[in-house]
C-alpha cells in the first residue's frame, strides 16, 4: 500500500510539474487519455472484460459536450457533466445489452455496439460528420475562471484527472473492487459464493463507461473539438493498446502507458504510417513477451502491487 | 414500369445484385475466418491485412513478374497462405494455452504492422489492376449493364466456397482436422501429425483471404486499407453466421450483401450500420449464432 | 524550449544574417505547408506544394535581401483533430506565421478558427469551401485558387447552356461536397435546369457501384461529381464499368484536377469538362515554372493548387518585406492592399473578404490522339473574367464587407 502512495504522489508531482517544460496542450491530451486508459482498464484489469468498442462513450461524451458549450452555450461545468452523463446513459444501454455475454462474445459485442454508435454518428447532422464540431468555446468555469487561459485550462483538466483517478483508486480498493476481483478470478466460484455476477459486472461497465465519458468530455474543451477520429474503433483499439503496454490490472500501468503511446505518436506523427505501425509491434511484442506490460513488470520485480 | 414499395424494380434489382457481389467477398472472408477459428479457435484479426497482402501480390505478380490474373489467382494464395503459416509456427503456436483474447490482441497488432508498412510504402490512393482481358465488357440485363467481370466474382466465390463446405464437412481430411480440434492429443495418439495440421488449416484460411483478395484487385482499387474497414464487417458475419460453422458463414456472407444491397434502395443512411443491428441482435437471442453451435 | 516538438522535415532556407528583421518574430519568417500527405488529395497538394513554396521563397530572393524564411510541413490526414493539432503546435510552439495550403475543406475551417484566435495568418489553396469568404471569413485568411462557387457557377453554367439540364449529384459526404452540391444546384436551378436526387457517399469511398446504380436510375442526363481527388477517379472508373455514359448520361466532374487526369488516362478522361485557374501550358511563362516545378517534383507537373501556393507565399512574403514585419493580421490587410503580379496568375487583386481573384478557364480534356506531348492534356474552351468567375462580395454574408 506505502508504494502504492508513494507512485501516486510521485505522479501527482509529475503532472503538475512537467507543464513548466512541456507543450502543456500536448500534456492535456495525455491526462484524457490516462483517464480514459484508467476507465478502461478497470473493466478489463479489473473485471476481466474486454470491451472493443470502449471509444463510443469517449465520443458520445465528447460530442455531447462539444454540442452543449457551442450551441446552448452552458457554462464548461455543465457541459462536462452533461457529456458525462450522456456517457453513463450509452453505458447503462449498452452494458444491459452485453453484459450477459461473456469473453469473445462480450468484445465482439461491444465492437458491434461501438460501430452503430459510429455510423449514427456519421449520419447525424448535430456533428456535422466529417468536420466534426469545431471552435467549441472553452467558456468561463463557475462562472469566472477563464479556460482560455492555457494554465488555468491546464491545472483544471488535471484536477478532473486525478479526481478521477482517485475514484478508480477508491473503486478498487473497496469490497465492490474485491469481488470485481473474484470475479476476474474465478467467475463460477464467486457466483457459488452468492454473488450476483452479472450485477456487478454490469456496475462495473457502466462506471467504466461514465469516467471513460468524463475524460471524453474534458478532451472536447481542450482541443475545442469533437470529431468522428473519438468514436472510430481504432480509437478503442488505441485505449487497448495503452492499457496492455502499461499493464492490464495494475493502478498506474494505464497512465504510464498513455503517456508512452501519446509521445510515441506525436514523434513519430510526422512520419505518417509509422505510428500504426510501432503500435502494432508493441502490441505483438506485449502479447508474446511482455504481457505484464510496464508497470507490471516493475511490480513484479520489486514483488509489490502497483 | 413496376414499383415494389415505391421503388421500380429495376432499381432493386440492379441493388440486389451489387449487393450478391459483395456479399460474394463477405463470403469468401467469413469463410477464412470461420475456418480459422472454428478449426483452430484462433480469432484472426490479421484476415484483412491478408486480403490486402492478396491484392498486391497479384499486383507484383503482373507488374514486377509480368504473371497474370488467371496465375496470380493460384500463386498469391500459396505466397500469402505460406507467410501466414510463417506466423502460426512463430507467434501463435505459443498462445494455444492462454486466453483466446491474447490470440485476437496479436493478430490485431500483426494487421496494424503489416497495414502500416504497406501505407508507408505506397499511401492510401490504390494502385490500378486491369480486369484480365477475357472478363472485360458488360451484358445488358435490361435492368443494368452487369460487368462480366462482376459476374465472374459470384461464379467464383460460390464455387470456393461450396468446394471448401465439402473438404471440411465430407471428406476425410475435413474429419480429420474436426477430430483434431475436439480432442488433440487423442488424434495425435492415432499417428496424425497435429501441429502440423493446425498450421496448414491457418494457411488454408489466409489462402481463402488471398484468393479474395486478387479477386477484388480489379474492382476495389489495391490499397493499403483495403482490409481495414472490411475486417470489421467480416468479423460481424461470423458471429451472425456462428463462429464455427462453415455454411452459416457462407450463408450469412451471402445473404448479408442482399440484405446490405436492399437496405440501400429503401434506406441508404443506415446501409453500414444494419449488419451491426442483426449482429446485436443476434448475439443476444442466441449467442452462438444462426449454425453455430455453443462452445 | 519545449522537449516535445512536431518539426517534419524542415526545409531550412536559413541564410543572411544581415538586413530589416527589426520586427520579424524570432527573425524568421516561418511557413508551415499543412496538407494531405498520404491519402486521396495527396498527389494534387502533398510534397508538391512544399516544392512550390520552396520555389516562390527562392524566387522571392530571401537570401539576397538578407531575409530569414523557412518552410515546414506536416500531413492531416484529412482529419480536423490532426489538422487543428498541428496549426495549434505550430502557431504555440514552434512560432510559425503563416500556414499555407491545407486542402478539405472540414480542416481549412479548423484553421481558419485558430489562425484567428492567435492573429496569425493563414493563406488557403487547397480547400474550396466558399464558407471561407462568406459566413467564416476572417481578416487573417485569404482565400487563393478557387472556391466552390466559382466551379458551380463555371462548370454548372457551361454545362447547363449545352443542354445538361437534368442533374443528379453524387456528393462526398463532408464541406466541401455539400458546399459544391449546395453552389451548383443553385446555378443549375438559376438557369432553368432540374436537380432530380442526390445520394451522399462517404470520403474516400472504394467502391461506387451501388451509387452509380441509384444515379442512373434517376435518368437524369448530368450525373455531377461533388467530390475530388480519388473519389472522383473512382467514380469515373466505375461509371465507364457499369456503362453510364454508354446508355446516355453524361459525368460532369466538378472539381478535377491535372493529376486526376494523369491518373484516369486519357482515354477514360477524355471530354470531361470542368473548371481551372491554372494550366501549365496556359503561356510562356507558366510553361516556364511548369518544367522547373515538374524537375523537382519527381515529372509530376503542377495543379492549379501547387501554383496557388506559389502565387500565395510570394505575395506573403512581399507584403512581409514592405511591411517589415509577419504579424498576422497585418501582414494579410497588406496583400489585400497590395494589388497581385505573379508569373502564373498575372495580374490580379484580393477583396476585402479574402477572396483572390483572376482569371478562370472552362477547360476539356483531349482525346488520346489530340495529346501531343507528356501532360498535354487540356483544350482550353472559354476564358471567364476574373470579375465574373467568383462570387459578388456582396452575396456572401462576410462580415468584413462593408
Amino acid at each position: 500500500m506505502r508504494h502504492q502512495r508513494i507512485a501516486f504522489v510521485v505522479m501527482v508531482a509529475f503532472f503538475a510539474a512537467v507543464p513548466l517544460l512541456v507543450y502543456p496542450v500536448f500534456m492535456m491530451k495525455v491526462m484524457c487519455f490516462a483517464l480514459f486508459a484508467c476507465a478502461f482498464n478497470l473493466l478489463i484489469g479489473f473485471g476481466g472484460l474486454l470491451s472493443f468498442g470502449h471509444a463510443m462513450f469517449l465520443g458520445t461524451a465528447g460530442y455531447i459536450t462539444a454540442h452543449a458549450a457551442k450551441e446552448w452555450g452552458l457554462a464548461p461545468e455543465l457541459a462536462i457533466l452533461l457529456g458525462t452523463a450522456a456517457a453513463f446513459g450509452l453505458g447503462v444501454v449498452t452494458g444491459l445489452l452485453a453484459i450477459r455475454r461473456q469473453g469473445i462474445y462480450f468484445a465482439m459485442i461491444t465492437l458491434a455496439l461501438a460501430q452503430m454508435i459510429y455510423f449514427f454518428y456519421l449520419q447525424a447532422p448535430f456533428t456535422h460528420g466529417e468536420d466534426g464540431i469545431q471552435a467549441v468555446p472553452r467558456g468561463r468555469l463557475f462562472g469566472f475562471i477563464d479556460l482560455s487561459n492555457i494554465t488555468v485550462m491546464y491545472y483544471t483538466v488535471f484536477t478532473v484527472f486525478i479526481a478521477g483517478f482517485l475514484l478508480i483508486w477508491r473503486v478498487i480498493h473497496s469490497p465492490f473492487g474485491q469481488v470485481l476481483k473474484a470475479i476476474r478470478e474465478n467467475e463460477a466460484r464467486a457466483i457459488s459464493l452468492g454473488y450476483d455476477t452479472t450485477h456487478y459486472k454490469f456496475m462495473a461497465f457502466v462506471l467504466s463507461a461514465t469516467l471513460a465519458g468524463l475524460a471524453g468530455a474534458t478532451k472536447a474543451l481542450v482541443f475545442q473539438l469533437a470529431s468522428l477520429t473519438d468514436v472510430h474503433w481504432t480509437m478503442s483499439g488505441e485505449v487497448v493498446l495503452m492499457t496492455l503496454l502499461g499493464g492490464l490490472g495494475t493502478i498506474f500501468g494505464p497512465v504510464v502507458g498513455a503517456l508512452v503511446i501519446i509521445t510515441m505518436e506525436n514523434y513519430l506523427a510526422q512520419l505518417g504510417a509509422w505510428v500504426t505501425i510501432v503500435q502494432g509491434i508493441i502490441f505483438v511484442v506485449c502479447v508474446l513477451t511482455f504481457r505484464r506490460g510496464v508497470v507490471g513488470e516493475i511490480a513484479h520485480f520489486i514483488k509489490k502491487t502497483l | 414500369m413496376t414499383e415494389i414499395f415505391g421503388v421500380p424494380t429495376q432499381a432493386l434489382f440492379g441493388q440486389l445484385l451489387i449487393g450478391l457481389i459483395n456479399g460474394s467477398f463477405y463470403a469468401l472472408l467469413s469463410l477464412g475466418l470461420a475456418v480459422i477459428f472454428g478449426l483452430l479457435n484462433i480469432i484472426n484479426f490479421t484476415h484483412g491485412a491478408q486480403y490486402m497482402l492478396g491484392a498486391f501480390c497479384a499486383y507484383f505478380l503482373l507488374n514486377k513478374l509480368g504473371v497474370g490474373y488467371w496465375w496470380s489467382l493460384l500463386l498469391a494464395p500459396l505466397v500469402v497462405g505460406a507467410f501466414g503459416m510463417l506466423i502460426e509456427r512463430t507467434m501463435l503456436k505459443h498462445l494455444y494455452k492462454l486466453d483466446h483474447l491474447y490470440g485476437l490482441l496479436l493478430t490485431f497488432g500483426l494487421a496494424l504492422v503489416i497495414q502500416g508498412l504497406f501505407r508507408h510504402q505506397f499511401g492510401s490512393s490504390g494502385l490500378p489492376y486491369p480486369i484480365p482481358q477475357e472478363l472485360t465488357g458488360s451484358r445488358n440485363l435490361g435492368f443494368m449493364f452487369l460487368p462480366n467481370y462482376r459476374a465472374w466474382v459470384i461464379v467464383a466465390s460460390l464455387a470456393m466456397c461450396l468446394a471448401t463446405w465439402f473438404v471440411i464437412e465430407k471428406t476425410r481430411l475435413g474429419a480429420y482436422l474436426r477430430a483434431a480440434t475436439e480432442n488433440p492429443a487423442l488424434v495425435q495418439a492415432f499417428g496424425i501429425n497435429v501441429p502440423r495440421m493446425i498450421m496448414l488449416t491457418y494457411g488454408f484460411g489466409v489462402a481463402l483471404a488471398t484468393f479474395a483478395g486478387v479477386m477484388a484487385a480489379p474492382i476495389y482499387q489495391v490499397n493499403p486499407l483495403m482490409g481495414a474497414d472490411m475486417i470489421i464487417v467480416v468479423f460481424a458475419v461470423v458471429v451472425i453466421g456462428g463462429m464455427g460453422s462453415i455454411m452459416g458463414s457462407i450463408v450469412t456472407g451471402f445473404g448479408l450483401g442482399v440484405v446490405e444491397g436492399l437496405t440501400k434502395v429503401f434506406y441508404p443512411e443506415a446501409s453500414n450500420t444494419v449488419i451491426f443491428i442483426i449482429m446485436a441482435i443476434v448475439l443476444l437471442i442466441k449467442p452462438a449464432g444462426l449454425f453455430g453451435t455453443q462452445r | 524550449m519545449s522537449a516535445v516538438k512536431k518539426l517534419s522535415a524542415a526545409v531550412a532556407l536559413a541564410l543572411g544574417s544581415l538586413g530589416a528583421q527589426a520586427q520579424i518574430s524570432d527573425g524568421v519568417i516561418k511557413i508551415g505547408v499543412l496538407n494531405d500527405q498520404s491519402s486521396l488529395y495527396a498527389d494534387l497538394t502533398g510534397t508538391g506544394s512544399v516544392v512550390a513554396a520552396r520555389l516562390a521563397v527562392e524566387d522571392f530572393g530571401a537570401a539576397k535581401k538578407g531575409m530569414k524564411v523557412e518552410i515546414l510541413s506536416a500531413d492531416h490526414q484529412n482529419k480536423p483533430d490532426v489538422g487543428s493539432a498541428v496549426a495549434r503546435q505550430w502557431y504555440d510552439v514552434d512560432k510559425v506565421d503563416v500556414i499555407v495550403d491545407v486542402p478539405n475543406s472540414g480542416v481549412a475551417l479548423a484553421v481558419n478558427q485558430i489562425t484567428r484566435d492567435k492573429a496569425k495568418a493563414f493563406i488557403v489553396s487547397g480547400a474550396a469551401t466558399s464558407d471561407l469568404t462568406g459566413k467564416a471569413c476572417s481578416p487573417n485568411t485569404i482565400h487563393w485558387t478557387y472556391d466552390t462557387w466559382m466551379l458551380a457557377n463555371g462548370t454548372g453554367n457551361a454545362i447547363v447552356k449545352t443542354g445538361g439540364n437534368s442533374w443528379f449529384f453524387l456528393t462526398a459526404d463532408y464541406a466541401f461536397g455539400h458546399a459544391l452540391e449546395r453552389d451548383t444546384e443553385q446555378v443549375v436551378l438559376k438557369s432553368g435546369g432540374k436537380v432530380l436526387g442526390k445520394v451522399r457517399h462517404p470520403l474516400n469511398t472504394q467502391d461506387f457501384s451501388s451509387f452509380l446504380l441509384q444515379a442512373q436510375s434517376s435518368k437524369a442526363k448530368i450525373i455531377g461529381l461533388a467530390n475530388a481527388g480519388g473519389d472522383t477517379t473512382n467514380s469515373i472508373k466505375q461509371a465507364a464499368e457499369f456503362g453510364i455514359v454508354k446508355a446516355g448520361q453524361n459525368l460532369a466532374g466538378l472539381l478535377v484536377f491535372l493529376t486526376d487526369v494523369h491518373g484516369l488516362g486519357l482515354n477514360n478522361a477524355q471530354g470531361l469538362i470542368f473548371t481551372e485557374t491554372f494550366y501549365w501550358d496556359l503561356n510562356e511563362s507558366t510553361r516556364a515554372f511548369g518544367k522547373r516545378f515538374a524537375q523537382a517534383n519527381r515529372g509530376i507537373h503542377p495543379t492549379m493548387i501547387h501554383a496557388g501556393v506559389y502565387a500565395g507565399v510570394l505575395h506573403y512574403l512581399k507584403a512581409v518585406e514592405a511591411l517589415k514585419s509577419d504579424d498576422g493580421t497585418k501582414v494579410i490587410a497588406k496583400m489585400k492592399d497590395t494589388p497581385t503580379d505573379d508569373p502564373l496568375f498575372g495580374k490580379g487583386r484580393i477583396r476585402a473578404d479574402g477572396r483572390k481573384l483572376h482569371d478562370a478557364y472552362l477547360v476539356e480534356v483531349k482525346k488520346p490522339a489530340e495529346s501531343k506531348y507528356p501532360w498535354d492534356y487540356y483544350k482550353i474552351r472559354a476564358t471567364i473574367p476574373a470579375n465574373e468567375a467568383f462570387r459578388p462580395e456582396k452575396d456572401g454574408g462576410c462580415s468584413l464587407v462593408k
